[in-house]
């Protein structure tokens, strides 16, 4: 059985996404950081690591809440998306 | 409304609607609010309820609530890479009327059970948040919602594992990744005479599967299965730091799960509808925060009252009693007109006369216990060694079961490595 990406995954979710991102990083920290963890513990690939630099997308996000609890850095700052945005799971 | 609410409620999952629930059934002006577009909509899980908490709370339940399969077949594997070994238990009496357990999906449960809360009298208000808490000194006096002042005798935090709110009342620290599992799952989607075929089904009848061993590849947590109506839910729970320290990501061990022989050919052919992820707060009363304040209670998961011992993993019912236990010290405050910290401190008490803290104390020690790594990675790989040992014949002169459990051993483990965990383990689990 192949595997199936985690971009593929969340293509079948329904999400009402808003203009509003509702996670912000700060780059600086990210810079400075050598473990990374978000990439890891974020189950929807929101971050990304390129060239260096952490990239974050906050639209297939599941708001699990993962990276800000296992970010140690303080780089996170991590809110809700607004009432009636974000993932909207239709099994659950 | 000039006086305000006497309650408002933030989160319509378990805890919360059970709360609004007894509320507006003893007529008090209730309001729930749920950040989802409706109720659900922001809620995962395994998943299967178990206990009477449902029954009690909805005598028809059985009838009504839409609920996929009452678990029949109760079965826990071990795995190795390639082999598998299983224990399952079935009775008779998981098929009579007061089942020991429903497995549901969450979107279509919890918008019903939002119902029932509306239809009781309350107010239910989904796509609407609580943005802060309202303050007079040191007492919670109501939220802020949709840049609304919304004004409440009492404010009950029912808004699950990351709760802002029990934060904001400073009930709660940040949350530690030691003390956090985090789940993910696919629902997979299936012909419902293939499910029923597969896992010997027939009518109602489902299964719970919980598996140890490689499914996490050595990390503290485990898989499972669900047989939903139409559907099974697939997923694998991990330890949130360990994830972070092994540089893996719990989809890469579901993607493994999935491949492992026994669980590969019951998935076959299915169609993936909904992929999830969600936390679960899994350090029972070593995490518990602080209950209520003045003007302002704690429920369900933002409560981390789950229970999980590695055999059992509870959360829904705990939510359940929790949000009752949270209502009747309201209702009892209302009375008195006293929603003072030390009023609403009965809601303490309630929950350590029923099994919401009793059970949370009994298994104190499970989540130190649950640690052990070899539990995930010796002890599986052990009993599948001595399984193969024990059915395999390979013509030649057979041994006593002892005598290969002793092999096993020799194997894979020392003894010294074994009696610690049996030291840990007995009381704890």
């Amino acid at each position: 059985m192949s595997t199936i990406s985690i971009e593929d995954k969340l293509s079948v979710n329904k999400f009402d996404i808003d203009k509003d991102v509702h996670i912000k990083i700060n780059e600086d920290i990210c810079k400075s950081c050598q473990e990374h963890v978000c990439l890891y513990v974020c189950p929807a690939n929101c971050y990304k690591l390129s060239e260096g630099h952490i990239t974050f997308s906050y639209e297939g996000c599941l708001e699990c809440g993962s990276c800000h609890i296992a970010c140690d850095k303080g780089a996170i700052d991590w809110t809700l998306p607004r009432p009636g945005f974000g993932i909207c799971y239709q099994y659950g | 409304m000039e006086q305000g609410f006497d309650a408002i409620i933030v989160g319509a999952g378990p805890a919360g609607c059970a709360c609004g629930y007894k509320l507006a059934q003893a007529g008090l002006q209730t309001l729930v609010v749920e950040r989802g577009k409706f109720a659900g909509a922001k809620n995962m899980w395994g998943g299967a309820f178990y206990g009477p908490e449902l029954l009690k709370l909805f005598p028809n339940f059985c009838e009504e609530a839409p609920f996929e399969r009452y678990v029949t077949r109760q079965r826990i594997s071990f795995l190795s890479d390639e082999d598998c070994l299983s224990l399952e238990f079935t009775t008779p009496k998981f098929s009579q009327p007061s089942h020991n357990g429903f497995i549901i999906l969450r979107s279509k449960f919890d918008r019903w059970l939002a119902d029932k809360v509306q239809e009781a009298g309350a107010i239910v208000a989904p796509g609407l948040g609580a943005d802060d808490l309202l303050w007079n000194e040191n007492r919670v006096t109501g939220i802020r919602a949709g840049g609304d002042e919304l004004p409440a005798s009492v404010v009950v935090a029912c808004d699950g594992v990351n709760s802002v709110l029990a934060q904001k009342a400073g009930l709660r620290e940040e949350l530690s990744p030691e003390d956090i599992k985090q789940g993910v799952k696919e629902i997979i989607e299936f012909p419902r005479e293939i499910l029923e075929q597969r896992f010997n089904l027939t009518g109602d009848e489902g299964m719970s599967w919980a598996f140890v061993g490689s499914c996490t590849e050595g990390l503290p947590g485990g898989g499972f299965i669900y047989t939903n109506k139409d559907s099974l839910s697939i997923g694998v729970v991990a330890q949130l730091n360990a994830l972070a320290e092994r540089k893996i990501q719990a989809n890469d061990l579901l993607e493994k799960f999935k491949t492992h022989p026994e669980v590969a050919k019951v998935i076959k052919g299915g169609k993936l509808v909904e992929y999830s992820g969600h936390l679960i707060p899994v350090s029972g009363i070593n995490m518990l925060p602080k209950l209520y304040s003045d003007g302002f209670l704690v429920a369900g998961d933002a409560a981390a009252m789950v229970l999980g011992t590695g055999l059992i993993l509870e959360g829904a019912n705990f939510a359940i009693a929790s949000g009752i236990a949270a209502a009747q010290t309201i209702i009892r405050a209302k009375q008195e007109n006293d929603f003072s910290e030390e009023s609403l401190s009965y809601y303490k008490r309630l929950l350590e006369d029923n099994f919401v803290l009793k059970d949370l104390k009994t298994f104190k020690k499970a989540p130190h216990f649950l640690e052990s790594p070899h539990i995930y990675n010796l002890y599986p790989d052990l009993a599948c060694d001595l399984a193969q040992r024990i059915f395999i014949s390979d013509g030649q002169p057979r041994r006593t079961t002892w005598n290969l459990f002793k092999r096993s051993l020799e194997d894979k483990a020392s003894l010294w490595q074994i009696v610690p965990d049996l030291i840990r383990g007995k009381g704890a689990i």
